[in-house]
């Protein structure tokens, strides 16, 4: 059975994804096509960030709800920020997102970043991620699970 | 010098700021004024020889028992013109140059003496003359490398050239005195009328040795070591005349002598000069690809350059001994159109480059940078010099590496395996050469004029003064007439052609017409229809953005993206080390780089790194290999030969007497 013969009998399957969830915001940033999306680690533990691969994994595929990572922040529509803000982050997260033309979304991920979670009033941090920009969107959890990433992302990308 | 020291308790004394007391300004426009009016005289003279009748001049009692003699015909026309030419631009430009670095008087007087040799070689007519025309040359030139002679490099980058340009020199003396000695006489005329008469052996004696004397001279491998280091050590009007002119001498050499005069040579000797050349072509542009000094990296051009001239010449060699005068005759165009637009792209790569020394200090492009602000004109310029080197559409380079691939794929080979092997090879060669030529010229215009100033010199740079300006334009106006229309070159190289015995005379060369037709060939280009596109292209491109910017929203000002960092600084860009690192691993077998990766920890853990130093050197490898044993055994010898030289007057007498007796002895 070659390859291409499997693919026609096995067919498709993927779950079907649930119905969308109620969008967060107004509609998304102006765009029209999928939202483009710069992460900055803001001093995370590295949890998050592996949920979020495990979200724009094959298993989860968040890029069929139109939400995409790139790698710059002149190309992007939306923010992911991670992780409590440290001292040393604090300008270059201010600085990417400067960087991202408006309008623009800021998607807080993680209990750290919405209110400082384990590591609030550490020595080295500076507060939450709300605490130094404006947040749009918060996904609390530690970790959120990609099933709750992959949600918020929808609830902005309104698919 | 008057002295009034009576009333006067402050004398000057002797000596005291010989240079700053000087009034630099005459004396430069002098020697700079008479260096361009030598050029033009050159241009003309040289312009009437290529269209005019042969003419002869002798001169009996400015030497001894043979006189001199000069023979003016096409072929040394226009390299006499070459000559001319560059030396205009150089000699202009030195007038703000000389100036502007404070030039001792002996080079000034030099400069001119330099341009005069260098256009007497080609008008020689006579084997005397010849060499004596070259040693002017030689021993002139010598005298400009070493006018900053307190550096040790260029002290240094001195005794090479001296010695190799002398080895050089004994070459061709030997090769020309057996010529005319096996030819019956003492003038080229006389020699190519009896040249037919030489024994093989003679025929290949002259040429080994030619190709090695006039090789070390075009800076062809491997005897190109004095080149990268006298052409960069030398005030940069001087390595601009070296390396866009005095190099040709070496070709002129080889087509004069081995082409014209002996040939058609056997098909080995069209396959050494394509071997050779290839080497030397892709050698010098590895080199050039991974210089960091500016003027290394067009010293190393230069050899490439060489190298492709010798190929195209050998091909010309090799395929009108098989019997195709055509095809040979678009090699033999590509070869003399190569040399002219290197002359003009080279002199003004170099003069540029002289302007960024002068206003910098600098040659190292890890610590250029920023120039385009600062020294806008010297920018453009170097960037017309650099687009011609590269080989590319709208350069001065294109045309000629053109008609050089299309003599190479269209020969014709049908039961000939030497042309079908050589032939294929050579393009692969050509085509290596010509992309890694747009590597390196990209890396010295992108890494040494763009971006931001790497260093405090670069920054403070300013723009050069006026004469070197209109130098460097008239260089740039040829690189334009070279890139645009090269149908101006067309009745001078057809004229130069008719004379190449080489290439059959009669038979029809490339038409360099508005567009370049090729007979027998089914190639046809044109230059300057080509640029008319471009132009077009841009223009109507520029409407449509013009147009369409009324239908975007305004523009919105932001900060510079520095990867979240609050600004870019000079040490986040690309340097010319880092652009050119991939090239140096992909060719780590022949370049041998010296890199050394160091890294540091703190004391108190293994795991925190306090600091990494890397480390490269790259030296010439073929220098390293082949030049360090002989210089080895040539230096342990004269060890041996210092102990005869003990400071005793006695012993020195004895010598004499003792010589005199053996002389005495023989001449019995």
């Amino acid at each position: 059975m070659s390859w291409i013969t499997k693919i026609a009998r096995v067919g498709r399957m993927v779950e079907p994804a649930k119905d969308a969830p109620e969008p967060a915001i107004g509609p998304p940033t102006g765009v029209a096509g999928s939202l483009q999306i710069r992460h900055v680690d803001c001093g995370s533990c590295n949890g998050c960030e592996l949920e979020i691969t495990g979200a724009f994994s094959p298993v989860y595929d968040t890029e069929r709800f139109g939400a995409r990572l790139v790698a710059s922040p002149r190309h992007a529509d939306a923010l992911l920020a991670t992780g409590v803000v440290t001292h040393n982050m604090r300008q270059p997260l201010i600085n990417t997102l400067d960087a991202i033309p408006e309008p623009r979304v800021v998607i807080a991920v993680g209990d750290c970043a919405v209110n400082g979670g384990v590591f609030a009033k550490g020595y080295g941090v500076v507060g939450s991620v709300g605490d130094v920009i404006r947040v749009d969107v918060e996904v609390p959890g530690c970790p959120p699970t990609p099933q709750d990433i992959a949600s918020a992302l929808r609830t902005v990308t309104g698919r | 010098m008057t002295i009034a020291t009576d009333t006067s308790p402050t004398v000057p004394a002797f000596g005291e700021g010989p240079r700053a007391a000087r009034p630099m300004g005459a004396e430069a426009a002098l020697s700079g004024g008479v260096t361009a009016v030598l050029g033009a005289l050159g241009l003309a003279l040289g312009l009437s020889a290529v269209f005019g009748e042969p003419r002869q001049l002798r001169i009996g009692w400015l030497l001894p028992l043979v006189g001199v003699h000069f023979d003016l015909d096409p072929l040394g026309g226009v390299f006499i013109a070459a000559t001319g030419a560059v030396s205009i631009a150089v000699g202009i430009y030195a007038v703000g140059y000389a100036k502007r670095e404070q030039w001792a008087r002996f080079p000034l007087v030099t400069l001119p003496l330099f341009v005069a040799g260098m256009l007497l070689v080609p008008a020689a007519g006579s084997v005397t003359t010849f060499l004596l025309a070259w040693e002017l040359m030689a021993a002139t030139s010598l005298v400009l490398v070493l006018s900053e002679h307190h550096r040790d490099a260029v002290r240094s980058a001195g005794v090479f050239y001296a010695v190799m340009t002398q080895l050089g020199f004994v070459a061709i003396l030997v090769a020309l005195v057996v010529l005319s000695a096996g030819g019956g006489g003492d003038a080229f005329r006389d020699i190519a009328a009896h040249a037919d008469g030489l024994s093989s052996g003679t025929r290949t004696a002259v040429f080994l040795l030619t190709l090695m004397g006039f090789g070390s001279k075009a800076g062809l491998l491997p005897l190109h070591a004095w080149l990268p280091r006298a052409h960069p050590e030398a005030p940069s009007p001087v390595s601009a005349l070296m390396s866009a002119v005095m190099v040709n001498m070496g070709i002129y050499g080889i087509i004069r002598i081995d082409l014209q005069l002996l040939g058609p040579g056997p098909h080995w000797w069209g396959l050494t000069l394509m071997t050779v050349g290839a080497v030397s072509a892709v050698f010098g542009v590895l080199q050039a690809s991974v210089a960091t000094d500016l003027k290394r990296l067009l010293a190393y051009s230069t050899t490439e350059n060489m190298g492709l001239i010798t190929l195209a010449l050998g091909a010309a060699a090799l395929l009108s001994s098989s019997g195709s005068p055509a095809v040979a005759a678009i090699a033999m165009t590509a070869a003399l159109l190569h040399l002219l637009s290197h002359a003009a792209f080279k002199t003004l790569g170099f003069l540029a480059a002289g302007s960024v020394l002068a206003a910098t200090g600098l040659r190292d492009l890890d610590r250029l940078g920023g120039l385009a602000r600062r020294m806008p004109a010297t920018t453009v310029l170097f960037g017309i010099a650099a687009l011609g080197a590269s080989g590319l559409p709208l350069g001065a380079g294109f045309a000629s590496e053109w008609l050089l691939f299309q003599s190479l794929i269209h020969s014709p080979h049908d039961e000939n395996t030497l042309l079908a092997l050589a032939m294929p090879l050579s393009v692969g060669a050509v085509a290596l050469t010509t992309g890694l030529g747009i590597a390196a010229m990209v890396k010295a215009f992108g890494v040494g004029f763009l971006a931001r100033p790497r260093s405090a010199a670069a920054e403070a740079a300013r723009e050069a003064p006026p004469s070197m300006l209109i130098g460097m334009s008239l260089a740039a106006a040829a690189c334009t007439v070279f890139a645009v229309a090269p149908v101006l070159l067309g009745p001078t190289l057809g004229r130069v052609l008719a004379v190449l015995p080489t290439v059959g005379g009669d038979a029809a060369g490339p038409q360099l017409g508005t567009i370049l037709r090729l007979p027998g060939v089914a190639g046809s280009l044109s230059p300057g229809l080509l640029a008319a596109a471009l132009v077009i292209a841009v223009l109507f491109a520029l409407g449509l953005g013009r147009w369409g910017v009324r239908h975007r929203p305004a523009a919105a000002v932001a900060p510079l993206w520095a990867c979240g960092a609050d600004s870019l600084s000079a040490r986040m860009q690309y340097t010319a080390t880092s652009f050119a690192e991939p090239l140096q691993r992909v060719f780590d077998d022949i370049l041998r780089p010296d890199t050394d990766v160091e890294v540091t920890h703190f004391a108190e853990s293994h795991y925190l790194v306090e600091k990494v130093t890397y480390r490269t050197l790259l030296t010439d490898p073929v220098e390293q290999r082949y030049y360090t044993p002989v210089v080895r055994a040539v230096t342990s010898w004269a060890g041996l030969v210092r102990r005869t030289h003990n400071g005793s007057v006695h012993l020195y007498l004895a010598y004499g007497a003792l010589g005199l007796l053996v002389v005495l002895l023989v001449a019995r």
